[in-house]
């Protein structure tokens, strides 16, 4: 799968939320976006990752 | 009468927007209290699998977040940011944002204005950062625009209001706030756009590089506020090529 631009291998298939935590986010500082379509927090846990996936997670920093 | 600046249906005291970049997170926090700003913007980025620390941690509650669409080279792209900062739930203010050129980072009007037009009708109060021409003003405004956010000086530089005059036929012209962004890099240019009517100044870099973060947090404070009350008195008129006393012509000593 691709997580912000870097190939990763999903060993096992997992939820949404489980690979976030997996990889140390927290679920409300953080937005996905999955195979180009934003998810919303609510559907986190019912969503199930493929290796296929491409997976972006954002966050707010500082900026002008 | 309470002087309050209204963006996109609510109120603030302050008329001061800070930008967050180039910071240390304490010192964003510093800045923010010292200046008293109460809009703060941001900017979406992907998230860092190492430390986990987030500026909304340095951010006090009261604040209005405004997140950008920086890195947007396109109006499409302005709103795929957009949507996903609405995803962390900060609300509906965005500062639009849409930059081609890589040297002088200067807005690209034509597709800020097709971003304001998606934006608004994705239900975002959007706040276009733009080059000042009246034209492309005009457009946004009829795209959507909460408020106008026209450049002093190209971003970063601490130029000053090099566009001072145009800006100016934007406040006369447009009748939507007009926020000068970009370029601010002293609390006298600061004061001096508050002087000629903007309704707030945002600033980032005359902050974040300054010796002396939260003391410049606080000039710029007390200029925007120096800046709006000589606005609201009404500025003085200018005379040219003569002089007129200020004190009386008459009762001088040894007059006979």
């Amino acid at each position: 799968m691709r997580v912000n631009g870097e190939s990763l291998k999903l060993e096992v298939p997992c939820t949404l939320k489980a690979f976030l935590e997996k990889n140390g986010h927290m679920m409300d500082r953080v937005a996905v976006e999955l195979n180009e379509k934003i998810i919303p927090k609510a559907e986190f846990s019912s969503i199930v990752l493929s290796d296929a996936d491409k997976i972006e997670i954002v966050s707010f920093v500082g900026g002008g | 009468m309470v002087d309050k600046f209204v963006l996109g249906g609510k109120e603030f005291k302050s008329r001061f927007i800070l930008g967050s970049g180039k910071f240390t997170l304490d010192l964003v926090k510093a800045a923010i209290e010292a200046g008293g700003a109460e809009i703060v913007t941001l900017a979406l980025r992907r998230a860092n699998l190492k430390g986990n620390e987030s500026i909304l941690d340095y951010i006090p509650k009261h604040a209005t977040l405004l997140p950008n669409t920086s890195g947007a080279r396109n109006a499409d792209e302005a709103l795929r940011i957009a949507r996903l900062s609405r995803e962390l739930g900060c609300g509906d203010l965005i500062k639009i944002e849409v930059i081609r050129d890589s040297r002088y980072l200067l807005p690209d009007n034509i597709e800020t204005i097709r971003a304001t037009e998606l934006l608004t009708k994705d239900g975002f109060i959007a706040l276009p950062y733009m080059y000042p021409d009246l034209e492309a003003a005009r457009r946004m405004k009829e795209a959507g625009a909460a408020a106008i956010m026209p450049l002093g000086a190209p971003i970063g530089t601490n130029k000053g209001l090099l566009t001072r005059d145009f800006i100016k036929i934007i406040i006369d012209e447009i009748d939507l706030p007009i926020i000068v962004d970009a370029g601010i890099g002293r609390p006298s240019q600061a004061c001096e756009a508050m002087e000629m009517g903007c309704s707030a100044v945002m600033a980032n870099t005359a902050i974040a590089t300054a010796g002396n973060i939260a003391q410049m947090a606080t000039a710029f404070k007390l200029a925007i506020e120096a800046g709006r009350a000589a606005y609201l008195a009404g500025p003085g008129r200018v005379l040219e090529g003569m002089a007129e006393a200020s004190s009386p012509l008459t009762g001088f000593l040894d007059a006979e």
